[in-house]
């Protein structure tokens, strides 16, 4: 499967990352609109920073997921090619994902009371933060 | 004596040429059927053979060949050629009347340096210096060759009427070259047509040449100065500079003039990798880039070269004893019904005939 | 004191487009950008905006414009803007003025009166996408003549001196780790390697982790010598004395201590925090019998394996100069132009001293072959290449390969704001600050200086293909190929070419 890797020495914490994922999970996938004048949804990576030295964070879409493990409702799941999502259908808010996942990759939309996650953007051959990094600090391979 | 307006010659033509490689001597009818067959080559605004081993009754002497506008230059340049040179004979060239417009005064003397004037150089340095002299300091003279035994008949006018007009059919040479010429941009002038001689080389070319600019101011930096603006001048002083000056093998030479690509110097065995590696590096401002196709005269032999992409046409065939070149196959089939062997030499492999020694380089 | 210069840009943002996604805050090494969190908005202060374009080119809506608004004096032909602000700025700080990258006044650019030929008719062009067509150069001192000896097989009885091998005609100029980051180092050297090529350390010594990949570098000796060691050369391919620079004729080089960070100071053998400070002569050179020395003492230590070449600035006497370098051992000489570029300098000494380079080159290769000693030495020519027009032009003169810096930092991201002397530089090239340096991903440098250079070599190709000479070799010093437009005699002279129509 393939996955996103981090190369944290060329990373400049822009953030673009998270911009466009955020376009990508939005409803209109128009960046000014989604921005503006739509309710926001959380990015599924996040940048850590510290000094210099930053990153881009996102699930790591396990092999033995503690996150699909521990799902009360079977909202947290595997799907066939891998990858592993968040049915918010499903999500009842209970964080157990959260508190299971070893990176803190999962984060807590608090407007819609569901887990949030990277879910390599279903229906891109290439994930969006990915496409967008200005200085390929993100690689899918 | 610069007769050319708008800088550099710029022409196509025809080339031909006849070795007899043990020596034996032919009259010129056979190099003028063979130039006039390909008539359309050339337009009639100059054509011209050189022939060797014509005087050897005097082949110890230098045969200067030269063409005066008038009586004035005549007497400035003998005046000149006294002080420097010892002649041995001198007498008009002979020519009958034929189509041939206005020749100039024509002239042919043998001769030797003045041993008091060679100042270390050696004759043949000299001989080159002065001759060099004549060109470009006295005004209306101009050297149409100046070997030993052999000599250079050019006019402005189509090749066959040239070799009528110069008599040819009376001379006997072991090795015969022939030009038709297709000018583009250069009034006539008798000078300008080919061969191009120097010493013993004589040459004869059909091409362009786009690496000129660079050829010549290599040759400059020899010495060497390129009056005329002609390709075929440029020619003549790199074999000149190569063979008789640097004294490199004449197919070395060669290689110089049209190297292999360096894909394919990568691919040769090391040994041979080096060499060529070694010309291109030093001879690079040697390369004659742009089409060519160029028969060369020598004292025992003669050689023909195409450039390193063949972009012009050139022919070679043998039958017992000779070795025949030509731009075209007709030139060679007009004089030789069947040879032995015809053959289309490879881009940028040379053609070598040597008296005494066969066909050494097939190309 | 109150300042009475200026910024000299505006910086305008489309607040209709502008998300608040704080790219600009982030990016902007000169803190242009603040953002107000009461108003949910971006100010920013335009004084302090160089114009480097970081911003504009990040942003993700396309909101910001960042435009050259020069202070707008009365109109007056004697004192413009430019000597105003000079001036009051130099009443403020007492200090002479710096500035990076090269002049960029409007002296004659004579590429850009010159004009190439092509065959039609009586010789054909060559296509290069179906015939072979020939970029490589070797570098280095040639004998005039060579002993071959001919028999069952030739024997090569000259053995030449060593050679710089190039597939194509360009390599990259001195620029010193500690001038640009070790990303752009990095990426040069990489370049360099696959390329074909070869890159130049500069006067900064060479960095430890770059010994290994000598194959491709040019190692510099500068009057400073900081990093010189017999180790560093012999990592190299080659070694270049570095005796002037375009930008700065007649004065050494000045790296503030500011950019002597650890690695640096290790790879120059500095102390650090150190100005680095190269004296303006080579203080064992003080003529050309003491620069023949220095030639020797250099070609001993790396035992005649390899070239040793002469950097100089083009000034007024250069011919003569050369001259004495071709003679003195050099086996090649680099040239460097008014336009060369730097990584800081006086703005007075780079404004106004040196001369083209087009005009020193032609007169370089005349007079080196009026005295027959063209082939001593090969001539790289540096100073404003900014095409490969440019670098045919520059052959076509007599070059025999050209030096890019500037072309190969614009390709990196350069956006010649001329602030590389700060240390700030916002692409991460001229800077040693762990925050921007990580904005140069070699990975992404190395990728596009071969692009560029893969790309002037086809345009390369297409021009000599068009004038029927499929080997750069016929180019070179076949001033035939090249017309000039709008020259005086005088300048025709020199460059010894013909004016269009002639
Ligand atoms: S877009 Fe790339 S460089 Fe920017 S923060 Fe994300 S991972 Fe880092
Ligand atoms: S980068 Fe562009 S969109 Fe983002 S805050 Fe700055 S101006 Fe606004
Ligand atoms: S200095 Fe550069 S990044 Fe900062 S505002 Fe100006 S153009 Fe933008
Ligand atoms: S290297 Fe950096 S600081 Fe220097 S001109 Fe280019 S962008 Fe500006």
């Amino acid at each position: 499967m393939r996955r996103i890797y981090v190369k944290e020495d060329v990373c400049i914490g822009c953030r673009l990352c998270e911009i466009y994922c955020i376009v990508q999970h939005s409803k209109s996938k128009n960046i000014i609109k989604a921005f503006r004048n739509e309710p926001r949804p959380l990015p599924g990576v996040l940048v850590e920073e510290k000094g210099p030295i930053s990153f881009a964070l996102q699930c790591r879409h396990c092999d033995d997921a503690p996150c699909v493990e521990s799902c009360i409702t079977g909202a947290m799941q595997r799907l066939e090619d891998g990858r592993i999502i968040c049915d918010i259908e499903r999500c009842v808010g209970c964080w157990t994902c959260i508190m299971v996942c070893p990176y803190g990759a999962i984060r807590r939309d608090q407007n819609r009371k569901v887990a949030s996650k990277c879910d390599l953007c279903i229906g891109e051959d290439i994930p969006v933060c990915v496409k967008n990094c200005p200085n390929e600090a993100l690689t899918y391979e | 004596m610069q007769k050319i307006t708008g800088g550099k010659d710029i022409s196509g033509c025809a080339v031909s040429g006849i070795l007899n490689t043990n020596g034996k001597k032919i009259d010129g009818r056979y190099i003028i059927r063979s130039i006039a067959n390909m008539h359309d080559r050339s337009n009639g605004l100059g054509g011209g053979f050189a022939a060797y081993g014509i005087y050897p009754s005097y082949k110890e002497y230098y045969a200067f060949h030269l063409m005066f506008d008038d009586s004035y230059a005549r007497e400035r340049c003998e005046e000149f050629l006294d002080k420097n040179f010892l002649i041995e004979r001198e007498g008009d060239i002979p020519t009958r009347k034929t189509v041939i417009q206005n020749p100039p005064i024509l002239r042919r003397y043998f001769v030797e340096p003045r041993e008091e004037k060679l100042d270390k150089s050696s004759e043949d340095d000299f001989v080159i210096r002065e001759v060099m002299k004549i060109n470009s300091d006295i005004e209306g003279s101009y050297v149409l060759s100046s070997g030993k035994n052999m000599a250079a008949f050019k006019a402005v006018g189509f090749p066959e009427d040239v070799g009528n007009f110069y008599r040819l059919e009376e001379y006997k040479a072991e090795t015969w070259i022939a030009h038709g010429r297709f000018p583009t941009n250069t009034p006539g002038w008798w000078g300008g047509a080919h061969p191009f001689a120097l010493l013993d080389y004589s040459i004869v070319h059909n091409g362009e040449i786009s690496s000129y600019g660079i050829n010549k101011r290599y040759l400059e930096m020899f010495g060497y100065r390129c009056t005329l603006l002609t390709d075929t001048e440029v020619m003549a002083y790199l074999f000149d500079l190569l063979v008789r000056r640097h004294k490199l093998p004449m197919k070395i030479a060669c290689k110089a003039f049209a190297p292999p690509f360096w894909d394919e110097i990568d691919r040769m065995p090391e040994k041979e990798k080096k060499v060529m590696k070694t010309i291109r590096t030093v001879y690079g401002s040697c390369l004659v880039n742009g089409p060519f196709s160029i028969i060369l005269g020598f004292k025992n032999g003669m050689l023909a070269l195409n450039d390193r992409i063949k972009l012009r046409p050139l022919i070679a065939a043998t039958k017992k004893d000779f070795l025949m070149v030509s731009s075209e196959e007709a030139g060679i089939r007009e004089i030789c019904k069947e040879p032995d062997k015809i053959w289309s030499p490879k881009a940028g492999e040379p053609v070598i005939g040597l008296i005494g020694k066969g066909v050494v380089e097939e190309g | 004191m109150l300042s009475l210069c200026k910024g000299e840009f505006s910086v305008e943002r489309d607040d209709d487009r502008c998300i608040r996604c704080l790219v600009c805050v982030r990016q902007c090494p000169s803190d242009v950008h603040k953002y107000d969190e009461e108003e949910d908005r971006i100010y920013s202060d335009e004084s302090e905006c160089v114009g480097c374009q970081r911003c504009a080119t990040l942003c993700p809506t396309d909101a910001i414009t960042i435009r050259y608004k020069p202070m707008e004096m009365k109109e007056n032909a004697n004192w413009k803007t430019y000597h105003l602000t000079n001036i009051y700025k130099q009443a403020e700080t007492g200090g002479i003025l710096l500035t990076g990258m090269g002049n960029d006044k409007p002296y004659p650019i004579y590429w850009d009166h010159i004009l190439l030929n092509a065959s039609q008719v009586t010789n054909p062009s060559i296509d290069p996408l179906r015939e072979p067509m020939e970029l490589r150069t070797y570098l280095g001192r040639k004998p005039d003549l060579l002993d071959i000896e001919d028999g069952d097989e030739l024997i090569l009885k000259t053995e030449i001196s060593p050679q710089l091998k190039l597939e194509l005609p360009v390599l990259f100029s001195a620029m010193s780790y500690g001038s640009i980051s070790l990303n752009a180092v990095k990426s040069l050297e990489r370049a360099a390697t696959i390329a074909g090529t070869y890159y130049n350390t500069g006067e900064g010594g060479l960095h430890k982790d770059l010994h290994k990949y000598g194959k491709n570098t040019i190692v510099q000796c500068a009057s400073g010598r900081f990093g010189v060691s017999p180790d560093y050369l012999n990592a190299g391919a080659a070694v270049e004395i570095k005796i002037g620079q375009g930008a700065k004729p007649g004065i050494g080089g000045h790296l503030p201590g500011e950019k002597v960070l650890e690695e640096i100071s290790e790879t120059r053998m500095i102390v650090e925090g150190t100005d680095a400070l190269s004296p303006a002569p080579h203080h064992d050179i003080y003529s050309i019998e003491d620069l023949r020395q220095l030639i020797f003492a250099l070609k001993e230590t790396i035992a005649y394996e390899k070239p040793v070449g002469v950097k100089i600035a083009a000034v007024h006497n250069s011919a003569a100069i050369s001259s004495g370098m071709a003679r003195a051992g050099a086996d090649f000489i680099a040239l460097d132009g008014v336009r060369g570029g730097t990584g800081a300098a006086p703005l007075v000494t780079r404004d106004n001293v040196g001369i083209p380079i087009e005009l020193a080159l032609a007169s370089i290769d005349q007079r080196l072959r009026e005295e027959g000693i063209r082939n001593n030495a090969s001539l790289i020519i540096a100073g404003g290449i900014r095409s490969s027009s440019d670098i045919i032009k520059a052959i076509a003169l007599g070059a025999d390969a050209v030096y890019i810096g500037t072309a190969a930092l614009v390709a990196l991201g350069c956006h010649l704001c001329q602030k590389c002397y700060t240390g700030k530089c916002a692409w991460g090239i001229a800077t040693q600050d762990p925050y921007l340096t990580k904005r140069l991903n070699p990975e992404i440098g190395t990728r596009r200086l071969v692009n560029l250079l893969n790309a002037w070599s086809n345009e390369m190709k297409e021009l000599i293909g068009g004038m029927g000479i499929n080997a750069i070799e016929s180019l070179r010093g076949n001033r035939l190929q090249l017309r000039g437009v709008g020259l005086t005699d005088t300048e025709y002279k020199i460059l010894g070419i013909l004016p269009a129509g002639e």
